[in-house]
């Protein structure tokens, strides 16, 4: 393996955990792509996905310490659950709602990402309201004298919610080490954000709940790693939050009942399709010797394979007893 | 054993939960100072400000921080200034504490109590004297607890903190200084979702809870004392769960049921009670199954003579009582 240490922008990664984002990104396309089959032939009643921003959530995830670090995803965060550490079966079984599946049993939508031993938080619908969660996450590492970090990620549209305002000004106040990831894909289903706040860079409103506000080019993987690596430390240190706006495009409808091309010309997908995270970063891995054509032509039937088992294994698991939808409303002493 | 008002009886409640145990934090606007009641007085100065801890004025992420820090070992006490100001956390509660650990097949909960002065009675308009209860108890995944007396207060908000789900805990306001009980010094708790006869009889199952409780005890005295009908005063203390078993046994007894609740008539909780009568005891009722409550006006107005208008009070429920047992 070529020895990356040197070579500009690789954040001080080695050639294996840059190879390992890429492979993650692309578990988390071809996870995201076969919802959305799985879904046109009828197998799943709905999706929704995230192709486009692997390149923030990978890149904003790969730098915490899976299962002691905290995540609070938002449901397009497919990315960010498989750098965690939930597997493609994880993410299939809950995708048709198998009784084996580990976020919810069958009980959330698919991409309500969940799994307490990687302190994955189960999340809802209501768009930002775990905003707070992961702020009193936070509170709560900070009472126990613990160094944890919690990120918490919503899009473009969640940053106009009053949650999100009092998330981060109670993380400001408190001086807690929680990150928030901002992914502007650039619409809120069909509002544009120009439409959503008044401002250029969402990212500018950090200085409001006084903690830093970062904007990175959300579709450069190294570029979104390095920033959540600095936000990380700081947070771990002990010098608390910090807002992280990650500009990118979803790629594919908001979800499997949405039709983009009522609100966003092809042209303008045709531009961002150009720009995506995955050829990007390919190109940059060929052009730094850090993998050749052969080497991730690899990886790509590698991640083809394990969804291709996945989806095998979350086909012929059972579904959950009709029963069972009785149980659990409380915890029983 | 010392005589307490019920919002001492909470202070001590709660000061003695966080020193048996070290997670258990209070939080919520003025909370530091003691509060507009003075339920977390001298906290600060007992637990320090990170366990008794001054929020920013925005109910929803007081709530919300709350359900977070419930996830990552804490037991945090919310307390919301006034259950009419918790509106703003509806979502957090409904959304988020309701359905968590139902939304992760049981893997996940949510140990949080949100504390918060309810009812009407003190001249609070609009806006300090809503009763929410009906509300929470709509929703599977949550409990309901209303208190209005001292003893009540301390053994149930001990059960409320040590509870692994979310509780609504609602304090009525009237009842904080109104009156005087005596409380144990040794550790008690009382469990939720059990009722208690505040007053036993023969003719009349009145159910009811809050502050009506001692409306509805000094009605059936009236009435007692004129003419004889003796009613049964059944205090459901929680509504969600709440106590079928206490209510439909005595409801077999008398045969008559009357319902009062301080909040407005339609779809109060009251009416849950009495469809469950409906149907659970109709072979046995021997007359129609009665409510006393608000009009269906936002209660309360602030002028003392409109707010006394509105709300039931004994000689409403005398009334009604007489009526009942004449039928």
């Amino acid at each position: 393996m070529v020895s990356v240490k040197e070579i500009q922008g690789a954040a001080g990664l080695s050639g294996d955990q840059l190879l390992d984002i890429y492979y993650k990104m692309l578990l988390a396309r071809t996870v995201g792509q076969r919802e959305r089959m799985l879904n046109r032939m009828g197998k799943g009643p709905f999706a929704v996905t995230g192709e486009g921003h692997e390149a923030t959530q990978v890149g904003t995830a790969f730098p915490l310490k899976p299962g002691y670090d905290w995540v609070v995803p938002y449901y397009r965060d497919i990315g960010v659950a498989l750098t965690i550490g939930q597997s493609p079966r994880d993410l299939l079984l809950a995708h048709l709602s198998r009784a084996d599946d580990i976020s919810s049993g069958g009980r959330n939508m698919p991409s309500h990402f969940s799994d307490p031993h990687l302190r994955i938080v189960s999340g809802s619908a209501p768009v930002a309201t775990h905003l707070p969660h992961g702020a009193g996450i936070a509170l709560a590492s900070k009472l126990r004298g613990l160094d944890e970090v919690t990120i918490v990620y919503t899009g473009d549209g969640g940053t106009s919610t009053g949650d999100c305002h009092e998330a981060m000004n109670f993380a400001g106040v408190h001086k807690l080490a929680v990150i928030f990831v901002i992914e502007n894909n650039q619409y809120a289903i069909s509002v544009p954000t120009r439409k959503q706040f008044a401002v250029e860079d969402v990212s500018t409103r950090a200085e409001g709940y006084g903690f830093p506000g970062v904007t990175v080019d959300g579709n450069d993987v190294l570029a979104v790693y390095a920033a959540a690596k600095d936000a990380i430390e700081r947070a771990r240190r002990g010098d608390g939050a910090t807002l992280i706006e990650a500009k990118t495009y979803r790629l594919v409808p908001h979800t499997s009942d949405d039709d983009d091309r009522r609100y966003r010309s092809r042209e303008e997908v045709e531009q961002w399709t150009a720009r995506d995270p995955l050829v990007r970063y390919r190109g940059w891995l060929k052009e730094y010797n850090v993998a050749d054509e052969r080497k991730l032509d690899g990886l790509h039937e590698q991640a083809a394979r394990e969804v291709d088992e996945a989806t095998e294994e979350a086909e012929s698991a059972p579904t959950p007893k009709p029963e069972s939808a009785l149980t659990h409303v409380f915890v029983e002493d | 054993m010392p005589e307490k008002t019920m919002v001492e009886a909470i202070r001590d409640a709660m000061f003695e939960e966080m020193k048996r145990d070290d997670r258990v934090i209070v939080m919520g606007e003025d909370v530091g100072e003691g509060g507009v009641f003075r339920a977390t007085e001298g906290f600060v100065a007992e637990f320090g400000e990170d366990r008794c801890m001054d929020t920013p004025l925005a109910e929803s992420c007081i709530v919300g921080a709350a359900i977070g820090a419930s996830l990552n070992g804490i037991i945090p006490i919310a307390e919301i200034q006034f259950a009419d100001f918790s509106h703003p956390a509806f979502d957090q509660i409904v959304s988020e504490a309701a359905r968590l650990h139902y939304r992760s097949n049981g893997t996940w909960s949510c140990p949080i109590v949100v504390r918060t002065p309810y009812g009407s009675g003190i001249h609070g308009g609009p806006y300090h004297s809503q009763s929410i209860e009906a509300f929470y108890a709509h929703v599977p995944g949550l409990k309901v607890i209303c208190v209005a007396s001292p003893y009540d207060a301390k053994g149930l908000l001990k059960s409320a903190i040590r509870d692994p789900n979310p509780v609504i805990f609602l304090e009525h306001k009237k009842a904080y200084r109104a009156f005087r009980q005596d409380i144990p010094d040794e550790d008690y708790t009382i469990p939720i979702g059990q009722a208690e006869t505040k007053r036993e009889g023969t003719d009349i199952s009145l159910i009811t809870y809050g502050m009506m409780t001692h409306h509805s005890l000094k009605a059936a005295e009236t009435v007692e004392q004129e003419n004889g009908a003796s009613v049964e005063v059944i205090d459901l203390r929680t509504v969600s769960p709440w106590d079928k078993e206490r209510v439909l046994e005595s409801v077999k007894k008398t045969g008559k049921a009357l319902i009062v609740y301080e909040d407005n008539i339609t779809g109060g909780f009251g009416a849950e009670v009495a469809a469950t009568i409906a149907q659970d005891a109709f072979e046995y009722l021997d007359g129609p199954v009665t409510r006393v409550a608000s009009p269906d006006v936002p209660i309360s107005p602030y002028s003392g003579i409109l707010e006394e208008y509105i709300l039931p009070n004994p000689e409403k429920i005398a009334e009604a009582i007489r009526k009942l047992a004449a039928y």
